[in-house]
């Protein structure tokens, strides 16, 4: 990791360290007993592990080859590693919470443990732990392979990922001890937004720089989705966490947002955090890993233009269909209904324009299980979309609003697109950067396959009954106009979806386990060295034939 | 003048669609402009080419 660093690189790696050291104490001095404290305490930590490590190899030879000449992988591949490691644990985090929901008991009595506490730490975990770390990694690599040179920074690549991992380790640890903005997917406070604001300006810088520093005359449009996705995430955080901290030893904060804008705010943060977090960045992996897999350009490159353009227009306005019925205006509802159903052109634009690419290569679609994953996730987000788009419609979020329908549609979205476009992408992507020559099983990411696949149907069926049942319970009124049904004879017959889908949660959770394995036999096989691609005679001996004398 | 809900709500039903309309008719003429056919076709097939070593 360290080796490709100069030495004053290094130095310079030391000092920014030495800083957020600083920082974490200031922050625990400040804190005293306040949560506040605690979370210095991991600053401390964090910076000082990796102090500790950028010190012990401080006086290793300095990088010998010109750095220009080659790609920069040792942070896509650490990128990586951590994605895996986060997918873990957000979705170890939601199946517990979902057996919660079905056994209270799971809950153990603790406070960290409740589920208030777990659900945030589940979304944080898989949205910003895993596909963050995915997004990062892969953004990394496409930028490099489509402007042919080599990112236009050595520290702040380092920067990125490693700021951006204390980020998500501050907004779960903070879960656990209580604190909280309690704004859906913005839980993290005050201190936790400034870092990583400057975080992601610094990615915001290094993309750019990368990509002015390209060779080839037109910037390919799989890194136009990434620059969405950095853009866009910038603004909707800064803006969404617009607050006032009670003070600076406190780890609370107050929105300056009041009442129904705060809402408003949020919800446009919400819906385009799906937007451009979990659609715009993972279209652009989709835009690059699916040609580059199938071996087949994108059927029309028109389309995926005009369709990024309509859906970064369109996905801007869509965030009030979820502030249905409530105290905003009317008319700001009717606008992102219309935008919400409009947005099904641009979307399905791209889940075609994916699928018609496939064309032709239908047979590697039946023997490739990592251009299945991608496959089966264009199929997902058009679905999913489609189901976005009719949820968004009033008199259909009537029903839904408040359901498990609404958490199925997300996880159709989340496991359906994003995880298996993820998935895909790493399987296409680990073999090449490690220089291997395939993944170390191909058994392995079928296994995953349809461990995810089912996973994902047993989800999202058993969340649509549930959903639809919930829904119709609640409307359903006696003669004499009173309610059929309580809260809670709803909740009884909630149960048997409820252990159904902590269930399909639990296979997707064992896919991406076999993943991890599979990931990590890969990484620790012998590479493809350069001599077997040589035009060279063979000269390494028949198996089975003479024994090599070194054994 | 004072700035209130009407003003804004005017503003955003009348320029808010235009600068849609607007971006919307750019975004098609930039697309279908004949001379950037050449830049699609190489872009949409140079990402198939090798890619193991930046350019110099």
């Amino acid at each position: 990791m360290i080796a490709q660093l100069t030495s004053s690189e290094r130095q310079y790696s030391a000092v920014i360290l030495i800083l957020l050291l600083m920082a974490g104490i200031a922050m625990a001095a400040l804190g005293k007993a306040d949560a506040l404290g605690v979370q210095g305490v991991i600053v401390l930590l964090y910076s000082g592990v990796l102090l500790a490590f950028v010190l012990s190899s401080i006086d290793k030879p300095e990088p010998s080859e010109d750095r220009q000449a080659n790609y920069y992988d040792d942070p896509i591949k650490v990128g990586i590693v951590l994605s895996m490691v986060w997918a873990v644990f957000g979705m170890f985090m939601g199946v517990w919470v979902a057996a919660q929901l079905a056994w209270p008991n799971l809950a153990f009595d603790a406070a960290w443990s409740t589920f208030g506490r777990m659900r945030p730490a589940h979304t944080t975990g898989v949205i910003f732990g895993f596909g963050g770390n995915a997004l990062i990694a892969t953004s990394f690599h496409v930028v490099q392979r489509t402007s042919r040179t080599r990112l236009a920074g050595q520290l702040s690549p380092w920067f990125v990922l490693m700021g951006y991992n204390l980020f998500c380790l501050l907004a779960v640890s903070g879960y656990f001890i209580g604190i909280t903005q309690s704004k859906e997917y913005a839980e993290a406070e005050w201190y936790a937004d400034l870092w990583l604001v400057i975080v992601w300006v610094t990615y915001l810088v290094l993309y750019i720089r990368t990509l002015a520093r390209r060779k080839e005359p037109h910037i390919y449009v799989a890194n136009w989705y990434f620059m969405a996705f950095i853009v866009v995430v910038a603004m909707l955080h800064i803006v969404n966490n617009l607050a006032v901290p009670v003070s600076w030893g406190h780890a609370k904060s107050y929105t300056i947002w009041p009442g129904v804008q705060d809402a408003m705010v949020q919800w446009w943060y919400g819906h385009n955090a799906v937007a451009f977090f979990l659609t715009a960045g993972f279209l652009g992996m989709m835009y690059y890993y699916l040609p580059k897999r199938a071996g087949r350009p994108i059927f029309s490159y028109r389309l995926s233009i005009l369709s990024f353009w309509g859906i970064t227009f369109f996905y801007m306005w869509a965030g009030s269909h979820h502030l249905h019925y409530t105290a905003l205006p009317h008319w700001v509802q009717n606008l992102g209904m219309t935008f919400s159903v409009m947005l099904l052109v641009p979307s399905w634009a791209s889940a075609g324009n994916a699928l018609l690419t496939l064309n032709g290569a239908w047979h590697k679609v039946r023997d490739d299980a990592t251009l299945r994953f991608m496959m089966v996730a264009a199929v997902f987000y058009g679905l999913s979309t489609f189901e976005g788009s009719f949820l968004a419609i009033r008199p259909v979020n009537s029903l839904s609003h408040y359901t498990d329908w609404t958490v199925g549609h997300v996880h159709a979205g989340a496991l359906g697109w994003v995880a298996l476009i993820t998935f895909g992408s790493l399987y296409t992507l680990v073999p090449a950067l490690w220089k291997r020559e395939r993944m170390y099983s191909a058994a392995l990411v079928e296994v995953h396959f349809w461990l995810a696949l089912a996973g994902t149907l047993i989800y999202v069926f058993a969340m649509w009954n549930s959903g639809i049942i919930q829904g119709l319970m609640w409307r359903t009124y006696t003669e004499d106009n009173a309610l059929a049904y309580s809260f809670v004879d709803s909740l009884l017959a909630m149960y048997p979806y409820y252990i159904a889908r902590a269930f399909g949660g639990l296979l997707f959770l064992l896919g991406t386990i076999v993943g991890c394995y599979n990931i990590w036999m890969t990484v620790r096989m012998a590479p493809v060295t350069a001599q077997d691609h040589a035009d060279l005679p063979d000269r390494r001996a028949a198996p089975g034939i003479a024994p090599s004398p070194a054994e | 003048m004072e700035i209130t809900h009407d003003t804004l709500v005017a503003f955003s039903k009348s320029w808010g669609l235009f600068y849609l309309i607007a971006f919307a008719i750019g975004v098609a003429i930039y697309t279908f402009w004949p001379s950037n056919r050449r830049r699609f076709h190489r872009a949409k097939h140079s990402i198939l080419d090798q890619d193991d070593k930046p350019w110099r």
